[in-house]
């Protein structure tokens, strides 16, 4: 036991908490999130009621059956603000996207609750999705690197920027 | 006459007029009612709403704070025996079922477990097991900088923590992971992970040690104590440095010490060091992963039978067609006698093979595997069937 306290991991380890003492959270708070993008919260949040055939279409995305009852957004100027969850492995990943004419201008992880898999809050990660669109098959036009060991974190934020896409354009359809 | 006529029809014009303004004012006063009405109804529909949603189901199945996940493996061998038919494998065995329990006390404070059964029966007289791989809790000290206080997987190769079946190819596991690094690997104590930067991620812990020695040709796999009343005589540390400097490109470091193999039960102490070194690229598809792990163990009694030196590495590129299909190769090579005394020991193995997903979280696994060993002794060649999913 006593070399284990000699030993140079030993000294590692009280640099990484010495350093992990100066750092600070990347996450952002879905409040927050909002409220960088949008001015006057409570007046541009909005509900999207779903209906069977638009949960069908949304299970599809996401490939899963999606019960929610309605969506929440936001809108500002050309823009919608949309706060997603999605399941990684067994725990919900929340994601912020703003998407501007039917292309991702914003793509943030807000919250990871997963025990692996959080490297994919990283920008080098999540700057991929910027300008991303959504093709007829409901893609992303662009092929997202993945990251090893992260593989389920990785899907589930193709899938909501997926479904940020798709809802945008619903939106703005039923405005026209 | 005509005057009073006029006055009565002022009287009955002004008094329609009054009349009119007062409904208008009613109506007004209706129509406010009205509006706060819908108000009030819109509130009390979404929260509702979010009642009906807080209540119900946010991840795979949760009940309130505790979530339930899993994974399962159905694999197929058929597999001959290149030198006679006494070395083939044909056999058909539902290799695993896993669930994952999952608790949060708080949102710092976590519980993950990992619950397996392999080879679906396990009792004294069948080949499974009933094994607890993970069963630690994790205290987020920091934002992004947790310790785990447990039983946990040792952060080491690609497999060992991550596996998945949907997330790796081929329906075997390689075999420099679960002879070189004995995945899956587990042990006791504590565990600190975090960022130091975005690109930089670390892994540390203090943790119980294998045990093994010259009843089992020092094998490191053979060492596995899985927490079982594990001797506690000599622990072992393990650290990791990752480092990710763009998506898809993935490099990381671990070392692993420990100060006697042999847990102090044979009279010479064998201290073992492990390195290993992980790379893996991805980019629109094509995807490389290499790995090398090495052991030096110090002592005479490994040094005898070149088990002092064990060592193995694979390469495995492997292109993803589209959301469905993905198809791989992998050359391994691994060692568990690669020191100067160790004789004909080297194994090598090559497969080729093809993954399925007809859902992101289901696969479909065929590969043909070649085997290759020094000695000749015991190779085979054939095809592996499987189906996997996670949950």
């Amino acid at each position: 036991m006593k070399y284990l306290f000699r030993s140079p991991l030993f000294i590692l380890l009280i640099l990484c908490c010495l350093a992990a003492g100066k750092l600070k959270h990347v996450h952002l708070q879905p409040e927050e999130f909002i409220k960088s993008h949008v001015k006057n919260k409570k007046e541009a949040s909005k509900s999207l009621w779903l209906n069977k055939e638009l949960k069908k279409k949304i299970g599809k995305i996401l490939g899963r059956p999606f019960k929610t009852l309605r969506i929440r957004y936001w809108s500002h100027e050309k823009k919608t603000i949309w706060v997603l969850s999605e399941i990684g492995k067994t725990e919900p990943i929340t994601f912020g996207f703003v998407i501007k004419d039917k292309k991702i201008e914003v793509a943030k992880v807000l919250i990871f609750r997963e025990s692996r898999g959080g490297e994919i809050h990283n920008e080098f990660f999540t700057k991929q999705f910027l300008s991303c669109k959504l093709t007829k098959k409901k893609k992303l036009t662009k092929k997202i690197d993945g990251i090893t060991g992260a593989t389920l974190s990785v899907n589930a934020m193709k899938k909501t920027a997926r479904l940020a896409l798709f809802l945008d354009q619903l939106n703005l359809q039923s405005k026209k | 006459m005509k005057k009073v006529l006029l006055v009565c029809a002022m009287v009955l014009i002004f008094g329609a007029i009054f009349a009119q303004e007062d409904g208008i004012k009613g109506l007004k006063k209706e129509i406010q009612e009205l509006k706060k009405k819908v108000s009030e109804n819109e509130k009390k529909i979404e929260a509702t709403a979010d009642s009906i949603e807080d209540s119900g189901v946010k991840s795979g199945v949760a009940f309130g704070n505790t979530t339930l996940g899993g994974y399962g493996e159905l694999h197929m061998n058929q597999l001959s025996g290149k030198e006679d038919g006494t070395s083939s494998k044909r056999e058909i065995d539902f290799h695993r079922f896993v669930l994952f329990v999952e608790h949060k006390f708080t949102d710092r404070i976590k519980l993950y477990s990992e619950f397996e059964i392999e080879h679906v029966i396990a009792s004294k007289s069948d080949a499974g097991e009933v094994e607890i791989e993970q069963a630690f809790i994790d205290f987020e000290y920091i934002n992004d900088h947790h310790v785990w206080g447990g039983l946990f997987l040792i952060p080491v190769g690609f497999l060992n923590e991550t596996h998945e079946p949907p997330t790796f190819y081929g329906v075997e596991r390689n075999p420099v992971e679960k002879n070189i690094l004995p995945s899956t690997w587990w042990e006791a104590g504590a565990m600190f992970k975090g960022q130091i930067t975005e690109e930089l991620s670390y892994d540390f812990g203090i943790h119980s040690g294998l045990n093994v020695g010259s009843g089992d040709s020092y094998k490191i796999r053979s060492g596995r104590q899985k927490v079982s009343k594990a001797s506690a005589r000599a622990f072992a540390s393990t650290g990791r440095i990752t480092y990710r400097p763009m998506a898809g490109f993935d490099l990381s470091l671990a070392l692993h010490f420990q100060q006697d193999l042999t847990q102090k039960t044979e009279v010479e102490s064998v201290s073992a060091f492990m390195f290993n070194l992980n790379v893996s690229y991805q980019h629109k598809g094509f995807g490389i992963k290499a790995l090398y792990a090495h052991w030096i163990l110090d002592g005479d009694g490994p040094d005898a039978i070149g088990a002092d030196t064990q060592s193995g590495f694979y390469l495995e590129p492997s292109y993803r067609i589209n959301d469905n299909w993905g198809v791989f190769a992998r050359y391994a090579m691994y060692n568990n006698a690669a020191g100067s005394n160790g004789g004909d020991s080297e194994k090598s193995q090559f497969n080729i093979g093809v993954n399925y997903w007809p859902h992101e979280k289901i696969v479909v696994k065929l590969d043909f595997e070649d085997q290759f060993y020094e000695n000749d002794s015991g190779e085979r060649r054939g095809i592996n069937l499987g189906i996997g999913y996670q949950f």
